[in-house]
């Protein structure tokens, strides 16, 4: 008998990079923080176009001024421009904050999904090292590292390959073993697939956009904790602006000239709400499919 | 007949790691060729069965006693077609993959021999030029891609988990004609696990009936339909709809 005659020979046709873009014009969320965060970045981009200062150039004749035509957001106590060194600042900050999350992101799924994966004594290892790991408030580890290390980018960086993975193993850790439990991974051995093979080929698109979605926030969190070593003193060194070492600067003159202090934590605000919006569009999307 | 048997599967009996026993002292064999059907009702132990003889106990469960013995490799068709997909990857690349590890051939090869395989399975020729995810097929497509995965491990025994269930009727029909005429073809013997006494009549010469983990009745369908030695296996025959107009007039509402 003929099979082939029962079936629909009609296959839905799938227009996927023109609904990728459909599905983002109907994500609000998505749509605002993409618009935010490209408008952060091209504006740290071109800031050497767009403004006639350089972010160190004093001026101490025309030191705590308040925004003019000249300085858009007014200068600071050395007459710096402070739009200039706003966005500068976000050059070096949104820089750290990207390259400090490739390692820990990367090394945080590979780990999570063995871990869910392969379950028992693998995954009472990972869990174990992860668990220990939490028991350390992260801020106290940053500290000790960026002292033991020296101030700079430097501690962020190694602080972060050290502790940064542990949100993206657990997050992927449960949803591996919830995929574990599921059929087609059953099948995907039965019928022979190499583990290796069935973990980076079948679970990683699958745990992928939940992962992403936590990289999101955790940038977050990451920006706030390279503004706070700034404020501390013990981040990014001056004269390399940095939003943390402008909050602080701003701090003795908090009273005359508060937008020294206010404009660089708006720019922490506005960033974080960017990523979240962005975050959050972005699981939107991959819910409904 | 006298030719040796593929599997054998000797007092098997599988327990809950609460010492709960699922499966108790299961025996039967299989020739090769042959089809036997698992039947019984649901949480009788046949899925955990099948599972065992595939080697693919769930977590928690153990094979406390017995002995599976099998001379060829088996594998396995699933219940949910579109849960034994992975849904993010395309079917011909799912399947090629298979043949790939299966069949120790090159890419170029295995493609093909997948593609031949989705076309013996008589899917559509469109898959050829354009690849699709789970999620754009039909569960029956989908259950057709199941079983040539399953056939392009080249098992000398299909095992079948309730492949039918999830399928509406009429799909159904198509699934199991593709079954036996695929069957007819290779020579692959299959133990077919249903609820569905009827699928199970029509497809295999032997059944064995299970209820609550134990074996109750064995032996040929025919024998089996005929002259059913428990009672039951009478109330799985009668639990078979029937079409009410077959039954002269006597239905609920004439």
């Amino acid at each position: 008998m003929n099979t082939t005659t029962h079936l629909d020979p009609s296959l839905p046709e799938s227009g996927k990079t023109l609904s990728t873009l459909r599905q983002i014009g109907k994500t609000p969320s998505l749509l605002i923080g993409i618009i935010m965060f490209a408008i952060l970045i091209l504006l740290a981009l071109f800031i050497p176009y767009l403004s006639p200062y350089q972010p160190s150039e004093q001026n101490l004749s025309a030191f705590l001024q308040p925004p003019s035509s000249a300085h858009w957001l007014g200068t600071d106590q050395l007459g710096r421009d402070l739009f200039t060194r706003l966005l500068y600042a976000a050059r070096t900050d949104l820089t750290i904050m990207i390259l400090a999350e490739i390692i820990p992101f990367c090394t945080g799924v590979m780990l999570g999904m063995i871990s869910g994966y392969y379950g028992k004594w693998t995954d009472r290892i990972i869990s174990l090292i992860t668990d220990t790991f939490i028991a350390f408030p992260f801020y106290l580890i940053v500290i000790i590292v960026a002292f033991a290390s020296g101030a700079g980018e430097r501690g962020i960086y190694i602080t972060f390959i050290l502790v940064g993975w542990i949100v993206f193993a657990r997050v992927v850790r449960g949803l591996s073993a919830s995929f574990r439990k599921q059929e087609w991974i059953a099948s995907a051995q039965t019928l022979g697939l190499p583990g290796i093979r069935i973990i980076l080929r079948h679970l990683l698109p699958n745990v992928l956009p939940q992962a992403v979605v936590v990289l999101m926030t955790d940038m977050i969190g990451l920006l706030v904790a390279i503004v706070t070593l700034g404020y501390l003193g013990i981040g990014i060194a001056p004269p390399t602006p940095d939003w943390g070492t402008m909050i602080s600067d701003g701090q003795p003159f908090i009273t005359t000239a508060w937008w020294l202090s206010a404009v660089p934590g708006f720019a922490v605000v506005y960033t974080g709400i960017a990523l979240s919006l962005l975050g959050d569009g972005l699981a939107d999307i991959w819910r409904k499919k | 007949m006298t030719t040796q048997p593929i599997l054998e599967v000797e007092s098997l009996t599988l327990a809950a790691k609460s010492q709960e026993k699922l499966v108790h002292n299961i025996s039967f064999s299989l020739e090769r060729g042959e089809s036997l059907g698992l039947v019984g009702e649901s949480g009788s132990g046949k899925s955990l069965t099948l599972r065992a003889i595939l080697g693919l106990l769930p977590r928690g469960v153990e094979q406390t006693g017995g002995t599976i013995r099998s001379k060829v490799s088996s594998s396995m068709v699933f219940q949910d077609p579109r849960g034994a997909l992975d849904p993010l990857c395309p079917v011909v690349k799912q399947l090629t993959e298979v043949v790939y590890y299966r069949q120790k051939t090159t890419h170029k090869a295995a493609r093909t021999i997948a593609l031949e395989l989705l076309e013996r399975l008589g899917l559509p020729d469109s898959l050829r030029t354009k690849d699709r995810y789970p999620g754009q097929l039909s569960g029956g497509q989908c259950q057709r891609v199941v079983i040539a995965m399953a056939l392009a491990c080249k098992p000398g025994i299909l095992l079948c988990d309730e492949p039918t269930t999830a399928l509406d009727v009429t799909v159904q029909q198509q699934i199991m004609d593709t079954i036996t005429s695929l069957q007819r073809e290779l020579g692959f013997a299959m133990v077919f696990v249903t609820h569905n006494l009827a699928i199970a009549a029509n497809l295999c010469s032997r059944l064995v009936v299970m209820k609550q983990g134990r074996m109750i009745e064995h032996g040929e369908t025919h024998r089996l339909l005929r002259q059913p030695a428990e009672a039951y296996t009478q109330m799985l025959i009668d639990s078979v709809l029937p079409l009410p107009e077959l039954e002269g007039g006597r239905t609920s509402w004439n």
